[in-house]
């Protein structure tokens, strides 16, 4: 059976659920822009790529470039080093296994970031455990190849997207 | 009581509002005239950039224009917004050259790439003045909005895209018959109908045909104006379609809201209104 | 019905409130503890839509400051920056810039209906004061903020605003360098500039803790009415919530409405063309004005032909509020049953409207009759002050009132009646 007040109530529920649901879209609308503007701006967005001209890093060392704001190491390695990198690629230490020949395009430039994967400090060149790259903050060491071989840092140092445009000249980014 | 509130509030708004207008209008300057209302695809609610106007006008800009006037704010990469294809705004941004230091402390020279914003055409404002003739050509990257006069009544308002078409045709070649009284034209200054005190120090900046538009469209003073203007004003405002966009939305959805709100506030309000709550022998 | 506690049934609200009875304030504030007066019209809604737009302010404010440089070569562009690039940032741009003009119009309609329902009136005085306090705050932040974007109008508003002190000039000691002091250098700079943004964001806080005060003042007698009678009777009052609640919420929505045309549609329209220049030292804008809402007191401010008479004066126009308690002698609250005032005070909004009029145009333009602007903003600021040191203490002491209801319920019973 129903009585007048029982649609009466039933038609008020309706209408508080309603403008109550709207309410909550109308909070949540107003929050997006607020929570959106603190992404990166457009300009910040299209800061693009930066051009290395390959001819200032001698054979057996290391130059750190700006991208976006973050390090990018580039590696002119020897041929004992690639020999090195390619020796280690089944270690049984190797937290991240990587083969070499996978992170590089051309075995003697190595080109990656320079952003340590623990907790974002910047790896000293050259040094620690393994020949390669290591970390002060909390005792990562990478090896000529930057993966990880030692240490807290779960993932190898990632590479970076670049293309050579000849052969003196890479583009990152 | 609650009604002769109301009929008193609105006579108040009322004067109000026909005192204001008359504030609002343009400057009644002697000699100086108001600019025409051209029409415009971004005017209204509704209002979109007119892309293939303001790619035109972007090229009045780059050949013409930017010769003495600065576009500081606008970057290569928002051409994007107007039509352009990636390719088509790096085309656009090589056309430039930077200077920057290498690390050596060497002075370098690049092309520019679409994250780079519009050269000035002079190192700074005193290089500006003296190429000038001592005026100081105007940064034109909010110049419709700064050029914008709005009044209560629309039909009263001038829009910065009108000062600019007007400006740009509003030139004589002698000081004409509808001149302020005794009026000399000093050393160095152009005569315009549109500029405060009609003397402009800037020469007569468009002439028919001086730029080939690849659209085929007659490239008359007017029509070259006009799209100058519609590339300024996307230029001073480009999110104004973004913004009325959005606009719609909120404002559909609000007047939801404020109905579901109208009809909750009356329902709540039901019993209470008409004093049913109310024991009259316990007043 | 009477005042109902907070008392929860749910054993996890229960174990905080009876820690933190945070929720019973609450409740007792805006809640169902809270009893109103049950014939508030929408005039009322203003107060709550005041507090609204002081957290949109603050809200977009915060978010604006995580893109703003105050530094005199950086401040107009990253206000553009914000308008360009930043995600939404022209959104929050224009609700900030906007709402400032829509904070002070919410304002100026809940100042004039305390005006017309006596809400100045023994025994809310106190709360009268707190409400100018605010307002004064209100006129600070809003000045200040609109020197941040550094364009024309902001440089050129903040030097003559700052030389109104230099009218002080013959206070011994303090009185030569209080424009300095003020500016931190020899004319508006980058000292200005950091101070008043400092200041910009630090007097809304500010602002927030009087409001708690004013709320707090308001609790204590209650809300006053449209009848200006006491709430005592069994019937006369009903909780906040949800009657007032759901009545606040359908009058922000339409309010937002309103305010969201303007963001939308006409961002500009209460700015000035001159700020989209950037500011430069070595021009002055051909006309210069301040914003809408500062009008009516930069019109006494020019009516009065000396320098110290007149910011005299413009001080006076305000803080002349302080005395409305005392300088009304009615025994009525509510203009409702005071005719004669009632139309004094219309003729005092109309007065008020002109005198912004008079505010946007040039002191010498000639108006009607052949007199000059200044004439007309003489006459209309002798009317301001006037109206309350003659018409108010004369006509709320002599004139003759109309029979005012006993109670709010007769008055709804009555009302309803007569259909």
């Amino acid at each position: 059976m129903t009585t007048h007040d029982d649609v009466v109530e039933e038609r008020r529920n309706f209408l508080y659920l309603a403008t109550g649901a709207a309410g909550a879209v109308a909070v949540g609308g107003a929050a997006w822009p607020l929570i959106d503007q603190m992404n990166p701006s457009k300009d910040v967005l299209a800061l693009s790529s930066i051009e290395v001209d390959l001819t200032k890093i001698p054979e057996g060392t290391s130059a750190v470039f700006l991208w976006r704001k973050n390090p990018v190491f580039v590696r002119h390695r020897t041929e004992a080093e690639i020999a090195r990198a390619r020796a280690d690629d089944n270690a049984p230490d190797l937290v991240d296994p990587e083969a070499d020949e996978d992170r590089v395009q051309r075995p003697e430039w190595l080109v990656m970031s320079g952003v340590c994967t623990h907790f974002g400090c910047i790896p000293l060149d050259q040094q620690g455990d393994f020949g390669g790259w290591f970390c002060p903050c909390h005792g990562s060491h990478y090896d000529i190849s930057g993966r990880i071989r030692r240490g807290p840092a779960p993932a190898n140092l990632p590479v970076m997207e670049y293309t050579f445009l000849n052969d003196t000249t890479i583009k990152i980014g | 009581m609650m009604r002769n509130i109301k009929i008193k509030g609105l006579l108040a708004a009322a004067i109000a509002f026909t005192t204001m207008t008359n504030g609002s209008q343009a400057a009644t300057e002697e000699g100086l005239k108001t600019p025409e209302r051209n029409e415009y695809s971004s005017t209204g609610v509704f209002g979109k950039f007119d892309h293939a106007s303001i790619q035109r006008g972007l090229q009045v800009y780059i050949e013409v224009c930017s010769a003495c006037h600065s576009l500081d704010l606008v970057a290569f990469r928002t051409l994007e917004d107007v039509g352009y294809s990636e390719d088509e705004v790096k085309a656009i941004a090589i056309e430039y050259e930077y200077t920057e230091l290498d690390e050596d402390g060497e002075e370098t020279f690049r092309t520019g790439i679409p994250a780079d914003y519009f050269p000035a055409p002079f190192a700074n404002d005193n290089q500006a003045k003296a190429s000038n003739n001592g005026a100081l050509p105007p940064d034109f990257s909010t110049i419709v909005k700064a050029r914008e006069h709005l009044s209560f009544l629309p039909w009263n308002s001038v829009y910065g895209e009108d000062y600019i078409v007007a400006l740009m045709t509003g030139y004589e070649d002698e000081v004409p018959a509808d001149a302020p009284e005794g009026f000399v034209l000093s050393p160095g200054t152009y005569y315009n109908h549109y500029f405060s005190g009609n003397a402009i120090a800037m020469a007569p900046p468009l002439f028919d045909d001086m730029v080939s538009y690849a659209d085929g469209t007659p490239a008359t003073v007017h029509q070259m104006a006009y799209d100058v203007a519609n590339f300024l004003a996307w230029a001073s405002d480009p999110t104004m379609q973004e913004r009325k966009e959005l606009g719609l939305r909120v404002m559909l959805f609000m007047i939801v809201f404020v109905i579901l709100l109208y009809f909750t506030n009356k329902r709540v309000w039901a019993k209470v209104k008409k004093g049913e709550d109310i024991d009259p022998s316990k007043l | 019905m009477a005042s109902r506690k907070f008392e929860p049934t749910n054993p996890t609200v229960k174990w905080v409130e009876d820690r933190l009875p945070i929720l019973g304030l609450i409740y007792s504030s805006v809640g169902g503890g809270y009893d109103t007066p049950r014939n508030l019209n929408y005039w009322w809604n203003f107060g709550s839509l005041a507090g609204f737009m002081l957290v949109v302010q603050i809200v977009t404010g915060i978010v604006l400051v995580m893109h703003y440089v105050p530094d005199i070569n950086l401040a107009f562009d990253s206000v553009q920056h914000i308008r360009r690039d930043v995600n939404y940032g022209w959104l929050m741009q224009s609700i900030h810039a906007n709402g400032a003009s829509m904070f002070f119009i919410v304002v100026y309609i809940h100042i004039l209906r305390g005006f017309y329902f006596g809400s100045y009136k023994s025994p809310r005085e106190i709360l009268w004061f707190l409400g100018i306090i605010i307002y004064l705050l209100m006129m600070a932040t809003g000045f200040m903020g609109y020197v941040l974007p550094w364009g024309q109008m902001s440089f050129w508003g903040a030097t003559v605003i700052t030389n109104f002190f230099s009218a002080f000039d013959f206070i011994p000691f303090i009185g030569d360098g209080l424009v300095e002091w003020l500016w931190g250098g020899f004319a508006v700079d980058q000292p200005t500039l950091n101070r008043f943004f400092s200041l910009h964001y630090l007097l809304p806080f500010v602002l927030v803790g009087v409001v708690i005060l004013h709320i707090w003042a308001l609790h204590i007698p209650g809300s006053t009415n449209p009848l200006g009678i006491d709430a005592n009777g069994p019937y006369d009052k009903v909780p906040f919530h949800p009657y007032y609640t759901a009545k606040d919420a359908f009058g922000l929505g339409v309010f937002v409405i309103f305010f969201a045309a303007f963001v939308f549609y006409i961002p500009d329209f209460l700015g000035h063309p001159d700020n989209y220049i950037k500011a430069d030292r070595l021009k002055t804008p051909a006309h210069i004005v301040p914003e809408w809402y500062y009008l009516p007191f930069y019109a006494i401010l020019r009516a009065i032909p000396d320098k110290l008479l007149g910011i005299v004066a413009m001080f006076a126009s305000i803080l002349i509020l302080f005395a409305m308690p005392w300088l009304d002698g009615s025994r009525i609250r509510s203009m409702r049953f005071r005719p004669l005032s009632q139309i004094f005070f219309w003729i005092f909004v109309i007065n008020g409207l002109f005198l912004g009029y008079l505010g946007s145009i040039s002191p010498d333009d000639i108006l009607w009759f052949g007199f000059e602007a200044i004439v007309y903003a003489q006459i209309s600021t002798l009317y301001y002050f006037a109206y309350f040191l003659v018409v108010m203490p004369v006509v709320s002491r002599m004139e003759t009132t109309l029979p005012v209801p006993t109670s709010i319920a007769a008055s709804v019973l009555e009302a309803n009646k007569k259909g």
